[in-house]
Parts: structure tokens; C-alpha cells; sequence
């Protein structure tokens, strides 16, 4: 992205489509393939037509499909569309009681501005490593769902990103949704993002998780984003914290494999041994912060 | 493609092309020009305008999906040929330098105040941080925030 490109339009044509049903939209992006680019927010999409670097022959608008833009609270699971923008992931009093690290997440993505047009779909699909909703749902163990061609299925979050820009997404298929197991009540959690500045994307963001039973971790989640190609979990640390009482030397030694075990690049936004040392700081203030807020 | 607007509260049909954003139809069409192009790609908030409402990026938006919804842009708040208390307060505060940011920066603020009337400091400066000014700083702007608040209570 060139901030000097003459981008004050979109110079190619394309063929504008508006379906109002998902099996509409997968039969035009099945028919299209790679012609095709699905629209919602458009923050993205938007922008990489203006500069040129994505030429679409024709833009499913996604929008006007009904139903995929809803929080809904069933016994198991909480529901996110993948129409639901990320301004109402954020006013949503569900998603502050039941999820509140992606809450928390979808609180610093953006400008109100973007925030109002992004949609949690965009955000996943675009599968950049440092999607603040993708590392939040990654601590929350969700599921994706996925409409296509061949019909539904549904995907581990986990295995749906697969490089920078690169998802498990097959021609014709568009995400649906998510859905998100309902965490334990004794579940804690914490949102760390650092960036250059309030509303840059992240440099390096930690979504973590807690179980706790009378101080002891029964199970945990540690994602990252922009630390790998994908946004990635460290179970090295999740399996070394289970089971142990959270102390100070277990906080830091659960910091100090955190920091070996993130994948950073040595280039690009900051480097390798600045996000090593900022992921041992995460750990040790988001697992002190959740100790001393269970005594 | 034939879309139906309602801009600055009259109603409006326009035969527009699918790759017309709708900061395009609003400047080179209607020449509602208050509404600025900054950098295009959603980082300057030059171009906020409020659609139903919500403050969001004309620039980044086809306007054939804004079709059906309603648009205000900075020339539709002026009554009767007074500034509106939001304008005033900017006045006020000194809050305009080369004023090249000040249509954005004054739709959020209407944005901001129609959904939080008394915010904080804290809490403006969160809401408009998607707003940049290059001359003037953020002091001034700031306080005309929290003038206009007060004019409007």
C-alpha cells in the first residue's frame, strides 16, 4: 500500500452484484471464482482496488443477506455472524459478559470510522496475522462455520488461516459465521496489543485465557497475533501452565517459553527480539493481573 | 445503476457506475465538496460523513451500497444560515488552522455527541483518534469538543 498512489477512485470497472441469499452469493462466487471478491465492510477490499493491487472482475456485496449479522446466545455456544460489524461486537452487552477479551479486541481495532463499516468476516477472511479478532476468537476456541458449493461445514478457527492473507476458504465458499463455546465461569481473560500508534494495527497482540480452580490453571489459551504468518497459539505454554499453581515462578517461566515460542519474522513492523521481549512483558502482566484478580 | 440517496435530509435518485465510492458521487457530482479526500485508504478521517447516523469513511464506500440510507455531510448542519453549535464551538476554541481536516474531524464530533452528550477528555480523544489534524494540534480541537457539549445540553 503506497500512501502516494493516486487513490481517489476506483479506476477498473467490475461487475456489481447484490445477492440477497448465502446460496445466491456462493453460486455467483462459485461461477466467478478467482473474479470474484466477496464485499462487506470494504476496508480492506476497498482500498487494494483503489491502489490497483486487486482488480476484481465482479464484487459480491455480501451485505444484503439477512440473517448473518447477529450475537446470539444458545446453551453451549455464543453465535457471531460474519456480518456483524465490529462497533456492535463492541456495544454488545452479551459479548462484554460472555466474551469479553474479544470485546476488549474489537475495542482497539481502528477508528470508530472503520470500525462502523469492518465486519467480523473481513476481518478472518482478510487473514492477516495481526487480525485483532482472529487472535481473541483463537484464545476462545472458535469454530468457523463455512457455506459452500458442496454445503456446510465447519472449521477449528485454529486451522482456518493458512499464511498472510491465505484462508481454508475453497472457490465458492463463504465464512457464515462463528461460534464460540461458552467459557466456564471461572474463565478469565486479557487483551495486550501494542501498536506505534492508537489506532495503527497491532505490532504484537496477546489474547489470553485462564481456567482457575483455587489457584491452580485447568486449562488455558495464549494467542498472538503478528508474531507468525498466521495469528498462532503457543500451546508450549498452554500445556506447561496446565495444572500448575499460578505463582511467580510459574508466571515466569510460562513468559520465558512464551517469548521462544512466537514466530516472528526479523523484518517488517519491528523485529524478532523487540516482540520476544514484549511477549515475556505480556505474559507476566496479563497471568500477575488474573492471579491477583482471583484473590 | 439507479440508487436512491437522501442527502442532507432531501432525497435524491442518482444513475451512478458500480466503482463510484461515495465520496466521488458526493464531490464531483453533487459538488458537496466540505467533505475531503485525505489518504484514501481510511487512516485520516478527512472524508467522514455520517451515514444513518454512524460516523464512517465516504472513501471507502461504493455508492451503490449506500444505496437506500441516508447521508449527512458537513453542509447539511447549518441552519438557516448559522453555524451550527457544533461549527461554533470549533470557531470558538481556534480549533481551525488550514481547516482541511475540520469537516471530518466536525462530523465525528456531531457523531460523538449524539451518542455520548457529556463525554470525557479520555473519551473524546478515543473517538476521534481515527481524525487527523497536521496544523493546529489536538488541544483546541479538544476543547471546542467540549464547548459544543456544553452548548447543546
Amino acid at each position: 500500500m503506497n500512501i502516494n498512489t493516486h487513490n481517489t477512485h476506483i479506476v477498473m470497472g467490475f461487475k456489481y452484484h447484490a445477492p440477497t441469499s448465502v446460496a445466491e452469493a456462493v453460486k455467483l462466487l462459485s461461477e466467478y471464482g478467482g473474479d470474484a471478491s466477496a464485499l462487506a465492510g470494504g476496508t480492506d477490499l476497498i482500498v487494494r482496488m483503489k491502489d490497483g493491487s486487486h482488480r476484481p472482475k465482479h464484487v459480491v456485496n455480501l451485505k444484503r443477506i439477512m440473517g448473518l449479522a447477529e450475537i446470539k446466545e444458545t446453551r453451549e455456544s455464543i453465535h457471531i455472524g460474519t456480518l456483524t460489524r465490529i462497533r456492535d461486537m463492541e456495544k454488545s452487552e452479551l459479548m462484554g459478559k460472555r466474551l469479553p477479551v474479544l470485546q476488549e479486541a474489537a475495542r482497539t481495532l481502528g477508528s470508530v470510522q472503520i470500525r462502523n463499516l469492518a465486519t467480523l468476516g473481513g476481518n478472518l477472511c482478510n487473514a492477516s496475522p495481526c487480525a485483532d479478532t482472529a487472535v481473541a476468537l483463537l484464545a476462545y476456541d472458535a469454530v468457523a462455520h463455512i457455506a459452500g458449493p458442496k454445503g456446510d461445514r465447519a472449521v477449528p478457527l485454529d486451522s482456518f488461516f493458512k499464511g498472510p492473507g491465505a484462508t481454508a476458504l475453497e472457490r465458492g465458499e463463504i465464512l457464515t459465521g462463528v461460534s464460540v463455546p461458552k467459557p466456564a465461569k471461572n474463565t478469565g481473560g486479557r487483551w495486550l496489543r501494542v501498536a506505534r500508534a492508537s489506532m495503527d494495527i497491532a505490532t504484537i497482540s496477546l489474547a489470553v485465557t485462564v481456567k482457575l480452580k483455587d489457584g491452580v490453571v485447568e486449562d488455558s489459551r495464549f494467542a498472538w497475533g503478528t508474531v507468525a504468518p498466521t495469528p498462532m497459539r503457543t500451546k508450549e505454554v498452554e500445556a506447561y501452565v496446565r495444572g500448575r499453581r499460578l505463582d511467580h515462578a510459574c508466571i515466569e517461566e510460562a513468559a520465558r517459553l512464551a517469548s521462544r515460542s512466537i514466530k516472528p519474522r526479523e523484518s517488517g513492523r519491528s523485529r524478532g527480539p523487540y516482540k520476544r521481549r514484549v511477549a515475556h512483558g505480556f505474559v507476566v502482566e496479563a497471568l500477575t493481573s488474573l492471579m491477583e484478580a482471583q484473590r | 445503476m439507479r440508487i436512491q440517496l437522501t442527502v442532507n435530509g432531501a432525497k435524491r435518485s442518482f444513475d451512478v457506475e458500480s466503482n463510484t465510492l461515495l465520496l466521488n458521487l458526493l464531490r464531483d457530482e453533487m459538488n458537496l465538496t466540505g467533505t475531503k479526500y485525505g489518504c484514501g485508504i481510511g487512516e485520516c478521517g478527512a472524508c467522514t460523513v455520517l451515514m444513518d447516523g454512524e460516523a464512517v469513511l465516504a472513501c471507502m464506500i461504493l455508492a451503490v451500497d449506500a444505496d437506500g440510507r441516508r447521508v449527512d455531510t458537513i453542509e447539511g448542519l447549518a441552519e438557516g444560515g448559522e453555524p451550527h453549535q457544533i461549527q461554533q464551538a470549533y470557531l470558538d476554541e481556534g480549533a481551525v488552522q488550514c481547516g482541511y481536516c475540520t469537516p471530518g474531524f466536525i462530523m465525528a464530533t456531531k457523531a460523538l455527541l449524539d451518542e455520548n452528550p457529556a463525554p470525557t477528555e479520555a473519551e473524546i480523544r478515543e473517538y476521534l483518534n481515527g481524525n487527523l489534524c497536521r496544523c493546529t494540534g489536538y488541544v483546541n480541537i479538544v476543547k471546542a469538543v467540549q464547548r459544543a457539549a456544553q452548548a447543546l445540553r
